[in-house]
Order: structure tokens, then sequence, then C-alpha cells
């Protein structure tokens, strides 16, 4: 918080002023005709350093790595029509994974909206659906107090995105910058302390409970409650699965972890969530991709729903034991009360769960099919990618094969160190999500497992990565195809590939093309090479590197619960359905 | 299904309107029937919503309507402890033969002239719905040329206003 202060400046000049007040330290951006007054002042802020992208959704995905990746809020800005709208995608992407960011936009003076003046869009309308909030400024005395209203509502409650659009004029005219200010918000007080007895009634149920599961989701990571999850299974012994948005809240390497529930899951963590008789889901929404067919998800298990939207419990699956909170609060507080639980005597037994699960391990661990003789398994590509980098770095990935790949064969340790589209599935996530990732933790190694169809999207940002000295590394894991639709196809459609061969293995040439922006291309195609192509590229820190993995274009993601089906239907691999025997 | 009918405190703010219709759009649930206007304070308007809908998505749509930052209160109001008006205009055909029938009907239902003109004369009527349904029945057979009508407003009976306190939302149990 800066001093108390009251000086006559622009409207522009206010809002530069805001964004330094409120300690946003990036922004990614393009200018254009309405926000061009607000980049004259930008040019001489010390505090906040703008990044000139080369497409605004690029900037959007960037402030949502950067995001995820420090836990501040990300903040995108573009100019008003074609500018903002490029803005949508990022934007509906981070209100589906509730990423704090906050999108500035210019506006047409406000004397023109209404007239389809040039580059005017209605984008407070557009992105009505797909923001928390959202902000028309047209008088500068305005912006102070919509910045700092803005920044708290991206970042508190259930995070998501806020857009703030403002009109030429407002920047333009003169004003009187003053900060701190008041926010305005009497509709706006997102509950975070969990109830006590609710929290006592979900302890008295876990140490109760003979086969219950912990369903964590991403608002653990939001909430950075790792720590606490963690005493928490220790204490009750339970197993743990992380939902795709979740994957890092919890040791991988964790004995507890049965790994990722949903369609492509673990056979455990799927087959642990249909036996079990209490859910504990925390921070997570029983997204479609998790419970498959709802009406035959968990079929006997009571559940408990935290959740720090009240709209979440009970929306999808019907709750027995709602928590609206913050997940850290809902789990110390957890904690404390099964303590009370076990220091009266109460203690659960497991011993029988565990054997089934272990059972459930041992015959369907997570695998993959070999490739053929001299091909690459692109599993294997992102498994070897994983161990030689390490849990250390952060990997963020686009959308399809390789991300469920990602999820499956990259091994968690930390929070924040996958970084995904989960919600809207986004395709071409991964080179800004990096690019963002890594300019908030620039010490840190930063991969994009990237898919060739989602390197087309979004590449150009591989010129951001170069021009301003941003060196991550790009993993295309190169099947030619877009792979999972293909796979779809192959199963689905009885192997009609229609309009999913790209062709990406003879165009573009993805080394030439790494080269001509500067960066490094790097091509492995012989499997013995893997590693040692893996091991270059990591020996490089000073510029991006891309490297295009060859790999064999069948695989196919395993275990797969087919859209629509029953999470009892689980395939481990294809044609396999596993025989747990006990008809429970 | 069954009909409920929300009262809902918003800020007086451009766009709040948009955003309360979009959302029901949105996620599917039908509005029947919505009126918006000022309340005893400047910054408040007041919207009544009737909606059609079952218990739990019910709950939904509250839920996500409190989400929004612009939504201060909501209240859902009962038909018994509650007072419910809609206003009717409706022209109704009327020559010298049936114009004495009309008016009789007028009176009846307790509603009133507001127009005459040779052929025809437009009828005011505030009721609930089932009284302005009946009012529409009766005078069907004469021939309605014209027909508008207000969404419905409502009210809670007793001495307690939802507006007293805090314009806080309330910290529903979820």
């Amino acid at each position: 918080m800066t001093e108390p202060s009251a000086d006559q400046v622009s409207g522009a000049s206010s809002l530069i002023r805001s964004l330094e007040a409120v300690g946003a330290e990036v922004v990614f951006g393009i200018p254009g005709g309405a926000i061009l007054p607000a980049y004259d002042p930008l040019l001489d802020s010390s505090r906040v350093r703008h990044i000139l992208v080369r497409h605004e959704q690029g900037a959007g995905h960037a402030a949502q790595g950067y995001a995820q990746a420090t836990g501040r809020v990300g903040v995108c800005m573009a100019t008003s029509g074609p500018g903002a709208t490029n803005l949508v995608t990022p934007i509906a992407d981070a209100h589906m994974d509730s990423v704090p960011m906050v999108a500035i936009t210019g506006q047409v003076p406000s004397g023109s909206i209404g007239t389809d003046a040039f580059q005017e869009a209605d984008i407070r309308g557009i992105t009505m659906p797909i923001t928390k909030h959202n902000y028309l400024v047209t008088n500068a005395d305005d912006i102070p107090r919509t910045i700092t209203e803005a920044f708290h509502i991206a970042s508190t409650g259930r995070p998501g995105p806020v857009l703030v659009d403002i009109s030429k004029d407002a920047l333009q005219s003169s004003t009187t910058f003053r900060w701190p200010v008041e926010m305005d918000l009497p509709g706006y007080r997102p509950v975070t302390r969990p109830h006590a007895k609710q929290v006592r009634e979900a302890a008295r149920l876990l140490v109760e409970a003979r086969r219950p599961v912990l369903l964590v989701g991403g608002g653990v990571i939001k909430a950075r409650a790792s720590a606490e999850l963690r005493v928490l299974v220790d204490l009750t012994g339970a197993p743990v699965v992380t939902t795709l948005m979740a994957r890092g809240a919890f040791p991988d390497s964790h004995p507890n972890h049965l790994g990722m529930p949903g369609m492509h899951g673990t056979v455990t963590a799927v087959t642990a969530l249909q036996k079990a008789d209490l859910i504990v889901a925390l921070g997570a929404r029983f997204d479609d991709r998790v419970t498959g067919k709802l009406s035959t998800f968990a079929p006997s298990a009571t559940i408990v729903h935290a959740d720090i939207d009240p709209a979440e419990i009970s929306k999808n699956r019907a709750t027995d034991v709602p928590i609206v909170g913050d997940a850290r609060e809902v789990i110390a507080d957890l904690i404390v009360a099964v303590q009370a639980e076990n220091a009266a005597g109460r203690v659960g037994d497991l011993a029988g769960w565990w054997r089934m699960l272990n059972g459930w391990r041992q015959t369907y661990p997570l695998g993959f099919a070999p490739a053929p003789p001299g091909e690459i398994a692109p599993q294997h590509v992102i498994g070897r990618i994983g161990s030689i980098v390490g849990p250390e770095a952060i990997y963020t990935s686009g959308v399809g094969q390789h991300q469920m790949w990602a999820a499956q064969f990259i091994g968690y340790e930390h929070p924040g160190t996958w970084i995904n589209s989960g919600g809207l599935g986004t395709m071409g996530f991964a080179i800004p999500a990096a690019m963002g990732a890594k300019v908030g933790r620039p010490d840190t190694t930063v991969w994009a497992i990237d898919g060739d169809g989602c390197f087309q999207m979004t590449n150009q940002e591989l010129a951001t990565c170069v021009v301003n000295d941003i060196p991550i590394k790009v993993a295309i894991i190169n099947n030619g195809n877009l792979g999972m639709v293909r796979q779809w196809q192959t199963l689905f459609y009885g192997e009609r590939y229609s309009n999913t061969d790209l062709q990406s293995r003879r165009v573009p040439d993805f080394v030439k093309l790494a080269e001509a922006y500067g960066a490094v291309g790097l091509r492995c195609e012989d499997p013995s090479q893997v590693d040692a192509t893996i091991e270059k590229a990591m020996a490089i820190d000073d510029l991006p590197v891309v490297v295009d993995f060859v790999v064999h274009a069948d695989a196919m993601v395993w275990p797969m619960v087919p859209a629509g089906t029953s999470n009892d239907e689980i395939l481990a691999a294809r044609g396999l359905r596993p025989d747990f025997g006990d008809g429970e | 299904m069954s009909r409920h009918t929300l009262s809902v405190l918003v800020e007086n703010k451009p766009g709040v309107l948009a955003r309360i219709a979009g959302l029901f759009s949105r996620r599917g649930f039908n509005i029947d029937s919505l009126a918006v206007g000022p309340t005893e304070h400047d910054d408040v308007s007041r919207m009544t919503i009737v909606v059609n809908v079952e218990d739990s998505p019910l709950e939904q749509v509250t839920k996500q309507l409190n989400k929004l930052v612009e939504v201060l209160k909501i209240v859902e109001l009962d038909p018994s402890g509650s007072v419910q008006r809609e206003l009717l205009l409706v022209k109704v055909r009327a020559d010298l033969e049936t114009r004495s029938h009309v008016l009789e009907t007028v009176q009846l239902f307790r509603a009133k002239v507001v127009d005459v003109a040779p052929d025809a004369v437009t009828i005011e009527a505030t009721g609930n719905a089932e009284k302005l349904d009946a009012l529409l029945r009766v005078l069907e057979p004469f021939g309605i040329r014209e027909l508008v009508q207000s969404g419905m407003v409502a009210v809670g009976r007793g001495p307690r206003s939802i507006t007293d306190r805090s314009l806080r939302p309330v910290d529903r149990p979820a």
C-alpha cells in the first residue's frame, strides 16, 4: 500500500498508477487505438513490466500461466473490438478453471458507444457469462476504485477473471488520482470460514467410514492447502485422488495417492470412487469428466462436499454434508476435528479397504503399449521428460492426448507445477501459459508439453519469448494428427479419420520454424535418442528450445471411460474391462 | 414443476438486468415473469422474478444469483405469506349493443375503464394471476383487440421489510 495521495493526472496515468499501487508487476498485452492513451504512461512505469505479445489470446493465457505459477493476479491488456474479442477465449478459460486474472480493455469514446464505431465491440456484454464480474468505466474518477475492486474480486473467494473496459475519453480526461480508495461492493462477501458443526460431522464420517476417499480438486491448490492436506491424509490414512486441476496438490510419490480420477484416470482412482462409502470432496466440482454418467457415479457413497463456492455444492451430485469455506481453513479444521474423534477413541479402520486398493493398483497399474519397433511411444517421451527434468520444474500443456499423458506420466510433487486448461479445454494453451509461468518464476525450468495441433494455434508467442528473454522449453508430441479426436474416431467412428490428419510431420518443419523465431530447434525420431535430446534441451538456458518429438500416431490414452457412460465401464486398455469379481 | 416468486434486491447500476436475464438463459432456467423497479433506497432496485422450476434447480438458481456481485439479497415469497399483483391493460371490442355487458364485467372484477372509443373500451385491472385470467376469460367472447400485462410484483405480509436490515446477502446454508 502506498501513502494516501491525490494528484491531478490523466485517466491513463491513473490506470497505470492504480496498477502499480495494487502490486501488478507484469502486464501482457498489445496496444491499439482505444487503449493507446494507457500505453503512454506505461512507457514510464518502472514498476509495471509490459510484455508485448503477438496475439491477444497469448496475452490472456500468459496472464493465466503467470497467475497459476505465482498465485498472484495475472494481468492482460488489449484494445477495443478485435483486441478485446481475442481475449474472450482466455477469459472463458480462466472462468472455468478459477484463475485470478484482470483483463483491461480500451473501449471507443463513450459518446461513440452504441454507434457501431470503428473497432467497437460490447466486450462487457460479451464477457458477462464468462467473467466473475466486469466493468465499463466511462468516468476517469472511477478508475482507482474499479482497479482495486477488480483485483479484490479476482483474487478472493473463488478466484476468477474480471474484465475492466475503459472508454478512450475516460483515459484521456483529467482526474484526481487517489490511493488507497474504498471499495464499494455491498453484495460481495465470500464465505471462507467453514461451519464448525458441519466440519465435526465430516470428521465423524471420516473415522466411521470403511471405504473413504479424499477427492482433491483445484481448490486445494488455489487455497494453498497442500501442507494441511498432507497432515489430514497422514492422520486419517485415507486414500487420495487428485483431479486434473489438482495434479501436484498432493505428492504423486505418497503411498496414499491413487492418482487421477475421471475419464482418463487410473483404474484404482476411478474404482475407489465407485466403491467408496464416503467421498470427501475438497475444492472439487464433480465435473462430468470426473463422474462419468452422473446417475451411476459412486452409488454407495455419502458425500461431504467442501467448496468456497456455495453454488458448486449439490450442483451436480447431491451432498450429504455441505461445507462452504476456503479449502485450507476447512482442512485445518477437519484435522482438529479428526484429532478430537481419535482422542475419544474413534479411529478409522481402513486395512480391508487398503487391501482392495492395493490389489487393484497391482493388477491395473498405469502403463502403455510399446510403440512399433523403431518408433517412439509418446508416453515414453513425456515420462522421460518428467524423470530427467524432475518435479521442481513447471509443466504446462495444451489439450488432447499429450495433456492426458502429461497428467499421467510426469510425477508431480508440488502444487503449481502443473498448469493446464482443464474446464474449457483450450488447444494452444501450453506455449503462452509457459511464457507467463516463466515470467512469474524466472528461476524455474518451464516445459510446455504440446501437441502438433495445439502448437500451430499459438506458436507465435515463441517470438515474444525470444525477444523478451523468456527461455521456455517446448516438447511437441508430434503424431501428425489431432490425436485425441483421432482416438475417438478409432474407437467410436469405425476408424473413419475425417479431418484429423494435419500432416504436421511434413508441414511445417518445426525445427526450421523454431530457428526462424530465433529459438533452438531440435528433432528426435529415434527412440534411443529421447534421453539425449531432453538433456540437450536442458543444457540450453539462454534461449527458448523447441523439440519436435516425432511419435507413433496410433498410441491411445488409457484407461478410458467412454463419454456418457458409467465409471463402472472403465477400460484399462483397448477392450480390457477390469474384473473386480466381487459384484459389490 | 412449481412456481416460485423471488424478490431480488440489486444495486441500481447499468447492466444489472442484462446480467440477471443472461444468467437465467445461460443456466437454462425459464422466467415466467420479471418486473423491475426502484425501492425506498435510491441505490437499490428490486426485481420480482417468477420462475417455474423444481426445488433443486431453484436452489441452484438462487445460489448462482447470489454470486452476482451486484445482487444484494434474495428472498423467496410464498403466495400465502405475501401480496402478489399484476397489472393488466386490455382493449375490448364494445359497441352500443355490448358496452353495458362489458361494463358490468368491469364492475364485477373491480376493474376500471381508462379509455373509451366508439367501438372499444380499454380496461385496467390489477390482481393476482388467477383473477386476471378469470377476467380475460369473461372478456374474451366480446373480442380482445389488444392486451398488455406487467410482470408480477409482490411484497411480504406483516410489518417486516426485506430491505430493513443490512442490504448484504444473507449467508445461506449451502
